[in-house]
């Protein structure tokens, strides 16, 4: 693979550029359900291809292919300088990039167990059992589980004169009932919606989510769903636990730290940001106790944003986004660093394959944990708590946000006193974070992985990170999804 | 391609026979996609992709897996045969599984242009140079793309299923941006050539200005009056209920629905493949042709789509819907086409004595799976209509509304149109004005 990305490097490197990159990609997954005691989904998948990127005539011009013959790479390359030259028909200004050093590296994610060394029916065998345990439980209509393992071998090249050989391995596993009874469907997943949980790891990791020991207790709450009483529409103070919080995260902070969005890049489908240049440093995001990091280093996790470089051959940093409440931060690529004044990209530049031109995409983007501990963040007198996310939605500027989850609990002094079902709140990013009350400590801090962030045009679907513990906010108007 | 699919097919049977496996489909896929992408009033993200695809699934006994590549070596075909019976072996049986589908005659559809599919960068540059120029003049900032492109999608099988499907697509949206205000416009067709990327950027560069100085109205329940788009991408998000195995599965809003009138009697739906302003191929994921189905009849929830698998479940005739095998989610209608009316945008806006125009939505996401409650964010051209005229913009609001109340509330319909957003997929669909659409809140711009 070293091979075919420096030949594709020289292909337009010979030609005449300003600077280019190539990324080389080999792919491996598998993905493997169950529904109701069958198998449901059992494929397997490989891909491999160049995306050659060119900085030429002052404008960038992309071209990704898999035919890796000596001619198909040659073609690539004449396209990518075709394609900037074209962009000089409507050019602003030259594209320039803040300044990054050249890398020689050769990186390996961390894994105990080679998930692409277990054996389908071993997959299967686990997930059947899992779909027993859940259609055991009386007023179950649909089981449904999943694993997910994905292997990315990159080896990135550049006229810097970097050579990145980075390989990454992750693993996705959940499962979900769903229950329909007198004309209403609910649904309990675990541990997370969106198939579960998802992080750089091993087959370990589905050994670690314990899902068999959990399958009663979803399924029973799927089912008490039914006779649980409606979330009540008003103002209350809301505790969240970590996986809905991980998205709330992701929404309200993640994408509006996106400098490419902040820059307009974005304005015709993701959108663009409430957090205008001006509010750097400025702006009070949120309470004094909200610290909120974008972390794509090892040692901040195995989250689906971990790595060593990213895809323009920058290494990964932790940066910090809110600090003490205040927004200090955006996500950055050698591009928009440069259009802002800062000297160097922090590293968030990424593809979703080889085929798709890098983009400012999360990385590990967390709420680090707070000093309370989870007795504290819910020990008052009354309050609304909210589990596992069922419905988000959030405006293109990123200010008015609902989320709806799949179990709620009204709490009075710590305790639970009632189920409700169909819960959800809503809100303004900023006057949310500001009524943040309570943080729970690392103890119950976890990093979600979410699977499926898109952006980009041609659409990219991207893996992101997010760490956080159960949190509790004031004065919260929830209920809204049913309103009116 | 047609030539090569049917060499890479004979490789792949000459590897499963190989392996002792007789019964085998294969799906070739070659596309080469370009996009041109602007903001800024200029072109900043220009890209082109070459992908090819194989994947096969062998039968055996029961048992079935799906192995895909990109790589097309005799060696790399043998491989990824091997693969899919070697995981499909490890399956159990599954004795609803059908065997590989039979061969069929397909409707044809010509959906493949010369000019879509021999556009250049240059091409796209220009038309995208001509569209900022417009906005620009306006005073105004455009973001958008135009992008071409063609496919070919073959599917083969031992049994002697021969499906294949060439189209090209091209698709130009644009967002003209304002001091406090945006307006949007999109379209797509297989023939580059109905495409006015210069009208569209007009068009939203007149809803930018149209819009400007918003004003905040409260939430609450209002006539609203849905342009194409708006209808598209919330409407559209129904459509994977009018399915038999969501049905089964107590996952539809249909179950318990089906022969109820459920919308209002000047609603009907049809999905239908042929239909010529419709994309996609006459066969679905098996090989089995689509048939048009009767989706919605006056309001009546009439057929729903069956996979060759959930209809032998039902007894029923598969309605050629179905997603390849294996899969969780069984078939879908992909092909809709909404009934339209009479009475055109600027009639439903005269007839309006106080309501809000909608352009598009955005972030739709489902909140309630049986009652069909959805929310979402109007964007890019909102406006307060006041005594049959628009008379300023308004400031975006969140909705949460239900579809069957909503379809249950329609006034006016449109001629459909090619609609085109990004929620869902396109289709043919007219615009609405429909009472009582419930705002639930409003947002900072």
């Amino acid at each position: 693979m070293k091979d075919l990305a420096l030949s594709a490097l020289d292909a337009v490197a010979r030609r005449g550029v300003t600077y280019a990159d190539v990324r080389a990609l080999q792919i491996r997954e598998r993905e493997v359900t169950t529904k109701n005691g069958k198998a449901g989904h059992v494929s397997s998948s490989e891909s491999m291809g160049i995306g050659i990127r060119v900085l030429a005539y002052g404008c960038w011009g992309f071209a990704a292919t898999d035919d890796l013959t000596p001619a198909g790479i040659q073609s690539a390359a004449a396209l990518a300088i075709e394609i900037a030259h074209s962009g000089t028909a409507a050019r602003k200004h030259e594209v320039s990039l803040a300044p990054e050093q050249k890398y020689e590296a050769t990186w390996l994610s961390p894994f105990q167990v080679d998930p692409f060394s277990i054996p389908v029916d071993r997959n299967l065998t686990v997930l059947l059992a899992v779909d027993a345990e859940l259609r055991r439980v009386p007023g179950v209509s649909l089981a449904e589980a999943s694993m997910h393992f994905e292997r990315r071998r990159q080896v990135f090249a550049s006229t810097l004169g970097s050579l990145i050989d980075q390989t990454r391995c992750l693993t996705g596993a959940g499962f979900a009932a769903l229950s329909y009874k007198d004309g209403e469907i609910q649904r309990r997943s675990y541990p997370n919606s969106f198939g579960g949980q998802y992080q750089l790891k091993g087959y370990e990791l589905v050994d670690e989510l314990r899902l068999l020991e959990n399958a009663p207790r979803v399924a029973e709450e799927a089912v008490a769903l039914h006779s649980a009483d409606q979330c009540p529409e008003g103002q209350a103070s809301l505790i969240l636990d970590s996986s809905q919080l991980g998205l709330q995260i992701h929404e309200s902070i993640g994408h509006p730290i996106e400098l490419d969005r902040v820059l307009g890049s974005e304005a015709n489908y993701a959108g663009m940001s409430f957090l205008t240049l001006d509010q750097l440093g400025r702006l009070r995001y949120g309470s004094e106790i909200v610290n909120v990091v974008c972390d794509a280093r090892l040692e901040h996790g195995p989250g689906l944003g971990t790595f060593a470089f990213d895809d323009e051959g920058v290494p990964a940093q932790a940066t910090d986004i809110i600090r003490g409440g205040r927004f200090v931060g955006y996500m950055t690529s050698r591009e928009t660093a440069a259009a802002v004044g800062q000297a160097r990209s922090n590293g968030c530049m990424r593809a979703d394959g080889w085929e798709r031109l890098p983009l400012i995409r999360m990385t590990n983007v967390s709420l680090l944990p707070g000093e309370q501990s989870l007795e504290e963040v819910l020990d008052v007198e009354h309050a609304i708590y909210m589990e596992t996310n069922r419905s988000w939605s959030i405006d293109d500027k990123r200010y008015n946000f609902q989320f709806g989850c799949e179990i709620g609990w009204e709490m009075r002094h710590g305790k639970r006193v009632r189920m409700l079902k169909n819960p959800s709140y809503s809100g303004i990013s900023t006057e949310f974070w500001n009524a943040c009350a309570a943080i729970a400590g690392p103890q119950h801090w976890t990093l979600w992985g979410v699977p499926n962030c898109g952006k980009g045009q041609p659409e990219q679907v991207m893996g992101t990170g997010h760490g956080s513990s159960p949190a509790r906010f004031r004065n919260i108007r929830i209920g809204s999804a049913y309103a009116g | 391609m047609q030539d090569s699919a049917e060499a890479i097919f004979g490789q792949v049977v000459d590897a499963a026979g190989a392996l002792g496996v007789t019964e085998i489909e294969a799906i070739v896929a070659d596309s080469d996609e370009a996009l041109t992408r602007f903001a800024n009033n200029a072109i900043h993200q220009n890209v082109a992709e070459h992908t090819t695809h194989l994947s096969v699934r062998p039968v055996i006994d029961g048992r079935t897996a799906r192995a895909s590549t990109n790589r097309l070596s005799r060696n790399a075909i043998r491989e990824v045969v091997a693969e899919a019976i070697a995981i499909a072996r490890l399956t159990e049986p599954d004795t609803d599984l059908p065997p590989i589908a039979a061969p069929a005659e397909y409707q044809r559809v010509d959906r493949w242009f010369e000019t879509t599919a021999r556009a250049t960068p240059e091409e796209r540059a220009h038309a995208v140079a001509e569209a900022i120029r417009a906005v620009e003049a306006a005073g105004q900032t455009a973001a958008g793309i135009y992008s071409t492109g063609e496919s070919v999608f073959s599917l083969l099988n031992s049994r002697g299923v021969r499906a294949r499907h060439r189209e090209t697509m091209a698709r130009f949206s644009i967002t003209a941006m304002a001091a406090d205000s945006s307006g949007w416009a999109k379209a797509s067709a297989c023939d580059r050539a109905s495409l006015n990327p210069l009208e569209l950027a007009l068009t939203a560069a007149r809803k930018a200005a149209e819009s400007s100085a918003p004003r905040e109205l409260p939430p609450g329940r209002y006539t609203v009056i849905l342009e194409p788009a708006a209808v598209l991408d919330l409407v559209g998000q129904m459509f994977p209920d009018f399915s038999a195995t969501a049905i089964r599965d107590g996952r539809s809003f249909l179950k318990d629905r089906i022969g109820q009138r459920i919308f209002g009697e000047n609603i009907t739906i049809h999905d239908d493949a042929g239909h010529p302003l419709q994309s996609g191929a006459p066969f679905d994921g098996e090989g089995v042709p689509r048939k048009r189905l009767a989706l919605v009849e006056r309001g009546v929830v009439r057929e729903v789509a069956y996979s060759r698998q959930a209809a032998a479940l039902a007894g029923a005739a598969p309605t050629g819907h179905g997603f390849p095998l294996p899969n969780e989610l069984g078939e879908a209608p992909t092909n809709i086409v909404v009934a339209g009316g009479e009475t055109s945008l600027a009639q439903m806006v005269a007839s309006t004595e106080r309501g809000i125009l909608v352009t598009r939505f955005w972030y739709i996401r489902e909140v309630d799976p049986y009652e069909k409650i959805f929310t979402g964010m109007t964007r890019d051209g909102t406006f307060l209509v006041e005594g049959g005229c628009i008379t300023a913009g308004v400031r975006n609001f969140r909705f949460n509304q239900g579809l069957m109340e909503m379809l249950s509330n329609v006034e006016a319909l449109s001629a459909p149109v090619r609609a085109s957003g990004e929620e869902t997929y396109d289709m043919v669909a007219p615009a609405m004005k429909a009472r009582e659409f419930n705002f639930t809140e409003v947002t900072r711009f």
